[in-house]
């Protein structure tokens, strides 16, 4: 279903949007809605876990190109974000390398891009002292918004590149922090189309095709995306073009980007010198016979 | 056939705002090991496996973790483990041999893997696919076509060949039957191999009704757990 069918279909009614969109996934697959409730507060609540678990810890990465940005990040105060900003980033670049490291992380929506909505979901915790029911609330609207990129176009980097994947993880995380604030629906939609409109055409152009470089230091930026994009949606700017309009287009950009540069390491910065040099020692050693 | 990335649907909020995993990727990762964790519940933990790994799969093999995956899946191990990267070492303790190789299996998924398992007298051959998003497609057990998602639980028969064979085995079964799959394999041993997707796990009853078959002469039964039911 498009958001803006949702939109209307809330307008019709006194209730909540979370609420709206449980009924239409009752009515799209059948689950009960409480079921699907306690199902996302089960993957909220690991993602909150882990989050804190994993704040500013060093790792030791299946490739070793990254490992230590949660860490630096995390222990360096900063010169010109809010303390939610740096919360938030700190999250999202230590999910990132918990990741690449096999640790435990919720795909939200996908694994390459599992920082951005932890990121938002624990800075609203410790920096807003959110409580547990409003942020679920905010997470349903998220995924939500999630689905319908799903149900339009894809989640994945391999058939749209970046931008369907960290792309939607922002549209989510952007989601989640306007109607955390405002509650307005409407807003929603503008803060996610914004994130998406902020990152189309993002290539997915991993070296040597691994979850690593720049997957995780772009979930750390991602989530000031989503941050920003959420502030501009809650001062009141407008998105032109509206969130389904831009999901079409975000889908019909990624149908157009060429192989190479959609999760097959042989584009974008995975093509560069550097990257090429990397691989081949990491390579050197783990050859399959 | 091949089913492509953008081809896998989700199915609902959930599956989009999940699943819990450990990483670092869906289709490899994940995908791997729930191929190989279909091996451990078909027939437990095997003494001796052997992995064929085949195109993306043998070329990132290890970036990805795709080979502690593997092993983690025929150890039992869930998808959201924290052992899963200490996967080598709980093979070691087990006492398991396990080789993985570089092989073109044909015309197959990008992301495939052959694993062949042995446990006692019992051989098996499994050969899946992961299709993206973590979704996964068994596509041969022991030669037999199939296309199994891994979301049902299944039963794997090897039985005679003969009139009546499989109309016994269906009559055993009471829950309602997704696919069945078979084929001779052995025309002259007269050994044919059915497959049966069902929609719910398998009562013991059945399980009973199955074993006192004359025509039955191995059978696995695949069950889901608590949590891999939505």
């Amino acid at each position: 279903m498009k958001f803006s069918e949702l939109l209307e279909i809330w307008k019709g009614t006194d209730l909540e949007f979370s609420e709206i969109i449980l009924a239409q996934e009752m009515i799209e697959t059948g689950r009960d809605p409480e079921k699907v409730k306690l199902n996302l507060k089960r993957l909220m609540l690991v993602m909150l876990e882990e989050a804190e678990k994993n704040f500013g810890k060093k790792f030791s990465t299946l490739t070793g190109m990254t490992g230590e940005n949660g860490y630096k990040f995390a222990n360096y105060k900063p010169m010109m974000v809010s303390e939610f900003n740096h919360v938030a980033t700190s999250v999202a670049l230590s999910m990132g390398e918990s990741n690449a490291s096999m640790g435990r992380i919720v795909a939200c929506p996908t694994a390459g891009s599992c920082g951005v909505v932890p990121g938002v979901l624990y800075a609203l915790k410790k920096v807003e002292n959110a409580p547990e029911e409003k942020l679920l609330k905010a997470f349903i609207v998220g995924s939500g918004i999630g689905n319908v990129v799903a149900k339009k176009a894809t989640l994945s980097g391999a058939a749209g590149g970046c931008q369907a994947e960290i792309g939607t993880a922002t549209a989510m995380a952007s989601a989640m922090l306007t109607y955390y604030f405002s509650q307005n629906p409407e807003f929603v939609g503008h803060a996610a189309a914004l994130s998406f409109k902020s990152l189309m055409g993002l290539v997915c152009d991993p070296v040597g095709g691994f979850v690593e470089v720049p997957c995780v230091k772009r979930n750390g930026s991602a989530v000031n995306v989503a941050i920003i994009c959420s502030e501009m949606a809650l001062s009141g700017i407008e998105s032109v073009i509206p969130f389904d309009e831009v999901v079409e287009a975000m889908y019909n950009v990624g149908k157009s980007l060429p192989e190479s540069l959609r999760e097959t390491g042989l584009g974008g910065i995975a093509a560069s010198k550097t990257a090429e040099s990397i691989v081949e020692n990491i390579k050197k050693n783990w050859e399959v016979k | 056939m091949i089913l492509k990335f953008s081809e896998v649907r989700f199915v609902g909020l959930v599956e989009v705002s999940g699943p819990v995993m450990v990483g670092p990727s869906s289709s490899h990762t994940l995908g791997a090991l729930k191929i190989s964790r279909f091996v451990y519940k078909l027939m437990g933990i095997p003494d001796k496996v052997d992995f064929i790994l085949h195109g993306s799969f043998a070329l990132t093999y290890r970036g990805h973790g795709t080979d502690r995956a593997l092993l983690a899946g025929v150890l039992g191990l869930k998808p959201d483990s924290p052992d899963v990267k200490n996967a080598y070492d709980i093979a070691k303790m087990y006492g398991i041999q396990y080789t993985f190789e570089s092989e073109d299996l044909g015309d197959v998924h990008p992301n495939t893997v052959l694993i062949k398992a042995w446990k006692d007298e019992l051989y098996n051959e499994i050969e899946g696919s992961s299709i993206g998003g973590g979704a996964i497609k068994i596509t041969k057990i022991n030669g037999v076509e199939c296309s199994l998602t891994g979301d049902y639980p299944a039963l794997v028969i090897v039985n005679k060949d003969k009139p009546g064979a499989l109309k016994d085995i269906l009559d055993c079964i009471k829950t309602n039957i997704a696919n069945v799959y078979l084929r001779r394999i052995n025309a002259l041993q007269g050994i044919a191999l059915s497959i049966i997707e069902l929609d719910e796990n398998v009562s013991d009853d059945t399980l009973k009704c199955l074993r006192t078959l004359e025509c039955v002469i191995e059978m696995y039964a695949v069950k889901l757990e608590e949590g891999e039911i939505l």
